[in-house]
């Protein structure tokens, strides 16, 4: 009796699981008043998304502040809170003070929604500004979309991000477009047979790759070798061997600048002399200290901001962000995310009223805004179009080199 | 008869219990809390699943987040992959609607969690020879290999993750009812495995094995089933993971979830059922809890700094064997209403 | 074939730092049967110490300025390799001290001392980081003040506490001091990377049509140099006997007198150095990125090549890091994106077919 017992008490742990997923189709006819009620609260409240409430603005902002990826967060954190000192200096909107909530997601994309939702639900602010990598704005972006909160994202350049609704917008260009500009660039240069080093951890640099090899093979340009790295790897001499028997007339990494140093050291160490191609993945003030004199002679593609460039925009930005951070020089994520939260700023006083359907409206109707990183204007697919300049680099310094429209590539 | 009815009891109640708090919790608290409430539930399984190996059969996994990464790639490639192709001729499986949402989630869910428990078979069946460290080094080891494998499966997305997943779980806002029903199978299938023959036979294998050997337990087979149906479970919860977050990428399936679903399992206190579901929870919300501006940047150190505290001070961990348990307690109360095994 | 030579070549050198590191891993499995998952987040302090003697510490004179200043560079590069191995080594002493001794010989009052301080700094660090007041004395003397009041609270927890056996809370311990290292680097050094710069003059040789790096070829030097050091220490020396007795049987080693946590303390000290120096090489030799998951990986990898040589075994540990960092090349050559996986397979392969390791003795187990 007692065995048998035991032995229906496994019986016992079927039974329940059978019965829940029982009661897991049970539910879908008991919900359904609950759903279809649920929704329609949503729309009555929804349909104005978050409104402001009280005497300040609040502005969310999730960023990569801590993990792999925090000096691009913390970069970008410094613009943000630039711009919205400024903003609350010159008397906020309509008199009331903005106020920034920047939540950190560590790096990771399963944070980064969390956080959002946390932004979104909790902290119900009217406009959320994040992230730097494509794959985490990816990640949060549905969350937004969802909520009705415009998100404003400084410099994710994935094509795929801002297709993911009508609130989700970008104040950078993208890669289809960067891409395309250093192929043009490699061609105009002469370099016709480009070997094409990419990051298979990145989604940034596949893309990257992929693009460029397309349009330099619709140029009439030939690709020597693709291999692979991973970011973290420390040791690229293998693939870099590779690399050197195709014998390229230069190389495209278009990786982070975590790694980029290291492998122009290792290239040249074995005896690459070619220059190397990159993207705004190598803009920072680590990527010198990093590749020493390796790179003397490379170009990459940027957003169109340096600190010296002699625009008055750039100028008053540029003292504005050493009065605040004095020591420090400010780089195109600083800029990306100034603009970013000035986009949402000026849209701000242009929205007829102050919840997030209206917000989102007044920053879809940005246009030839001056922002420091370039004229913005948000096109009907809710991305930047915007120039992008080519930097040489020579000694310690990046020297613009070259700017191209996106029409002169042909987009 | 009255044991089934009992059982039966407990089951319905289960349910409604579920039904109930979903509807109260989705209506009342904000989309955040639920969200981490749906992570506390995962990982709370997860822990759960890892006790079967790690604590109830004394094996040495620490690869467990290998098999949650099966669970949850297989599932997305049910929605996202096979379900567009089959959906032509079975429109029932269209998303969107109640029954299509849950039917396919339960596809998913099936798919998953067998893929998962094969490959724990895969997986179990060699390694499992091995004891101590060593089985410990070659779980780790099969649990990156799976991650890099994904990595590099083009179809999945590769390092760029596999987005969009379509949202089954949310759609209908009972994603709580999934999750926590999930969970209560594990805690109940560990608690009944417990409570029978054969469970005692896991018991005796993780005391000392070779005089279960001796005793005429086949120990190679008591292990692997626990390694198959713990990573079943993970698997299982991967699947849901998927579905809830919308989108995956391999690196949330590193190292690093492996070694905090093994954490759990050891501060719950191994073999621990209660222990480890209260520790798979508690480890998940507490670093939600410390979010606040004040401990932000230090929060993993303190994390950290605890964990090794809390090893060196209480190495049995919270629970140690024992278990916290409500029929007991009832029993105390009064010696009535529950069917006393 | 020219071509495979030199991918061989590049294997050996990346080769030789994962072997100084997995004699570390090696050695300490060897006495304590231990998992030391900390090891290589010693190697990542190893690589900043030479970042901060390189461009803070020591009067390193940039070479594109004052190539004349190439023999100072040289006698400060060694100082520095020094340096980083005596802090590691005493880094590894206090993760031995207060981490795994509680573990074997029970939490005692002195390990109730130093947890209480160590919970009670990041509180005060925080603290201090919130005001907007200089006065960060108060806070360190009150960091100092609850360092002390934690200890009888630490302490009474300590009272019940017996020591453990299980391997499993050894091998979290380990993750934990792993963590903490990594994320405490996180808040004190910044996760942002940090290179060195280049320290030292670098050529290139050709010799039959292969090329030769002088940092690579400086590595491997020191390395085998390292490498002699240890065996001569563990085979002729009175310490390294003892660490081999205590290998054979911990239990007969007390019996005959060995004090024998000073000699694990000791077994620690000498491969935290080892991966000290080989965390400093590795930044400053080939000026990879220094951020505080600098060891992750490597130390992975390390371990994986102390297993594969026979966990316990010394030659072992510098063969497995041999053959790891030369399978590893050959794959990245032809398979990059499987490099991380190869590691593995290598692995898991080993363990089924000889899992002793290449080295390592199997032995039967006593009922």
């Amino acid at each position: 009796m007692n065995q048998q017992r035991r032995k229906s008490s496994l019986l016992g742990a079927l039974l329940v699981s059978a019965a829940l997923f029982g009661g897991g189709c049970k539910d879908k006819e008991e919900s359904k008043p609950n759903g279809t009620g649920k929704s329609g609260e949503t729309t009555t409240t929804a349909s104005r998304g978050n409104v402001v409430t009280g005497d300040t603005i609040k502005i969310g902002e999730y960023g990569s502040l801590t993990g792999d990826n925090s000096t691009f967060g913390i970069s970008t954190d410094r613009g943000i809170k630039l711009a919205i000192e400024e903003a609350n200096a010159a008397g906020g909107i309509n008199g009331k003070k903005l106020e920034l909530v920047a939540e950190d997601d560590n790096s990771k994309s399963e944070q980064a929604k969390t956080v959002v939702q946390k932004l979104v639900s909790s902290e119900k602010v009217i406009a959320v500004i994040g992230e730097v990598a494509s794959s985490r704005s990816m990640m949060a972006a549905p969350v937004c979309q969802e909520a009705k909160v415009p998100m404003v994202s400084p410099s994710s350049t994935n094509p795929k991000v801002t297709a993911i609704g009508d609130y989700i917008f970008r104040v950078c260009f993208t890669d289809d477009f960067q891409a395309v500009v250093a192929a043009q660039f490699a061609w105009d240069q002469g370099f016709k047979n480009v070997a094409v080093f990419t990051d298979v951890k990145s989604d940034y640099s596949k893309a990257f790759g992929e693009l460029f090899a397309n349009k330099l093979k619709a140029l009439g340009g030939k690709i020597a070798a693709e291999p692979t790295y991973q970011s973290g790897d420390v040791d690229f001499k293998a693939q870099l061997a590779t690399i050197k028997g195709a014998t390229p007339d230069a190389i495209l990494v278009p990786g982070y600048y975590t790694e980029v140093g290291t492998i122009a050291r290792q290239a040249r160490e074995i005896g690459v002399t070619v220059p190397l191609l990159g993207g705004d993945g190598w803009e920072s003030d680590q990527l010198i200290p990093g590749a020493g004199t390796a790179l003397e002679g490379c170009f990459f593609t940027n957003h169109y901001f340096a600190h010296d460039l002699p625009d008055p925009n750039i100028k008053s930005f540029v003292a504005a962000f050493q009065k605040a951070y004095p020591g420090k020089q400010p780089g195109a994520l600083d800029a990306l995310g100034y603009d970013a939260a000035k986009v949402i700023i000026e849209a701000l006083k242009r929205s007829k009223s102050l919840d997030s359907v209206a917000l989102r409206d007044a920053i879809a109707d940005t246009k030839g805004f001056a922002g420091v990183s370039g004229k913005i204007t948000l096109d009907e697919k809710r991305n930047a179009r915007k120039e992008a300049l080519v930097f040489e680099i020579k000694g310690k310094e990046f020297k613009p080199k070259k700017s191209y429209k996106p029409e002169q590539v042909g987009l | 008869m009255r044991w089934l009815l009992g059982r039966i009891g407990v089951v319905v109640l289960t349910c409604a219990i579920l039904l109930v708090a979903n509807r109260l919790i989705i209506d009342n608290i904000k989309e955040y809390y639920v969200s981490v409430l749906v992570l506390c539930g995962l990982y709370a399984t997860l822990a759960v699943s890892l006790n079967l190996i790690n604590g109830i059969t004394g094996q040495f996994s620490i690869g467990h987040a290998g098999f949650y990464a099966v669970g949850a790639y297989v599932g997305g490639a049910w929605t996202m992959l096979i379900r567009p192709l089959v959906v032509k001729s079975l429109p029932i499986l269209q998303t969107g609607t109640q029954i299509g949402d849950h039917l396919n989630l339960f596809i998913a869910l099936v798919l998953g969690t067998v893929c998962a428990g094969l490959t724990g078979l895969l997986v179990g069946l060699p390694s499992l020879r091995l004891r101590g460290d060593y089985l410990a080094i070659v779980t780790l080891g099969f649990g990156e290999v799976i991650r890099i494998v994904i990595l590099n499966m083009d179809v999945v997305g590769g390092p760029r993750g596999f987005t969009p997943i379509t949202e089954l779980v949310n759609n209908h806002g009972i994603p709580l009812v999934w999750i926590f029903g999930l969970l209560v199978v594990v805690v109940a299938f560990s608690r009944n495995l417990l409570k029978s023959a054969q469970g005692l036979k896991f018991l005796a294998v993780r005391e000392d094995e070779i005089a279960a050997d001796a005793m005429g337990v086949n120990t190679t087979r008591v292990k692997v089933t626990a390694f198959v149906i713990g990573s079943a479970f993970a698997g299982a919860a991967g699947v849901l993971y998927a579905h809830c977050q919308t989108g995956i990428t391999p690196d949330s399936f590193d190292m690093n979830t492996s070694i905090i679903i093994t954490t759990m399992v050891v501060l719950g206190g191994t073999g621990s059922i209660s222990g480890s579901l209260l520790a798979g929870i508690a480890l998940t919300a507490l670093p939600e809890l410390l979010r606040n501006d004040f401990i932000k940047e230090y929060r993993m150190v303190i994390f950290s700094t605890l964990l090794v505290v809390f090893m060196l001070t209480r190495p049995q961990g919270i629970f140690g064997h024992r278990e916290i348990a409500l029929p007991r307690f009832l029993r105390r109360l009064g010696r009535k209403g529950e069917p006393n095994p | 074939m020219q071509a495979l030579v030199q991918t061989l070549i590049y294997g050996v050198e990346t080769g030789a730092i994962y072997a100084l590191i997995a004699l570390g891993y090696t050695m300490v499995y060897g006495v304590l049967r231990l998992i030391n998952f900390a090891h290589g987040d010693v190697y990542m302090i190893g690589a900043f110490v030479g970042f901060f003697a390189c461009t803070q510490w020591l009067p390193f004179k940039d070479l594109s300025q004052h190539p004349e200043a190439a023999m100072l560079n040289v006698v400060l590069a060694l100082v520095t390799l020094l340096l980083s191995m005596l802090i590691c080594a005493l880094l590894g002493i206090t993760i031995e001290r207060f981490a795994y001794r509680p573990l074997r010989n029970g939490f005692r009052n002195a390990d109730a001392h130093f947890w209480g301080f160590v919970i009670a700094l990041p509180v005060t660090a925080f603290a201090g980081a919130m005001t907007t007041t200089k006065r960060q004395g108060v806070f360190l003397f009150a960091g100092v003040v609850i360092g002390f009041i934690m200890r009888p609270v630490m302490a009474y927890l300590a009272k019940r506490i017996k020591p453990s056996g299980s391997r499993l809370n050894a091998l979290i311990t380990a993750i934990g001091v792993s963590l903490m290292l990594e994320n405490g680097g996180i808040n004190i050094f910044g996760a942002d990377p940090k290179f060195i710069p280049d320290i030292l003059p670098k050529r290139q040789f050709n010799l039959f049509g292969l090329v030769f790096d002088s940092s690579g070829l400086i590595i491997l030097a020191i390395a085998a140099i390292l490498m002699a050091l240890l065996r001569y220490i563990v085979l002729y020396t009175r310490p390294g006997k003892a660490m081999r007795a205590i290998s054979h049987d911990i239990d007969a080693a007390k019996l005959m007198g060995i004090n024998t946590d000073r000699v694990i303390s000791f077994t620690f000290a000498l491969g935290a150095s080892l991966a000290g120096a080989a965390g400093f090489m590795v930044a400053a030799f080939t000026n990879i990125k220094v951020v505080p998951l600098f060891g992750l990986q490597p130390g992975l990898k390390a371990f994986v090549a102390a297993v594969l040589g026979g966990a316990g075994n010394i030659p072992g540990a510098t063969l497995g890091g041999l053959i790891m960092g030369v399978v590893e090349s050959l794959v990245a050559s032809k398979f990059p994106q499987w490099r991380d996986a190869v590691a593995f397979i290598l692995l898991i392969v080993i363990l089924l077919v000889r899992p002793a390791g290449l080295l390592g003795k199997n032995t039967a187990e006593k009922v």
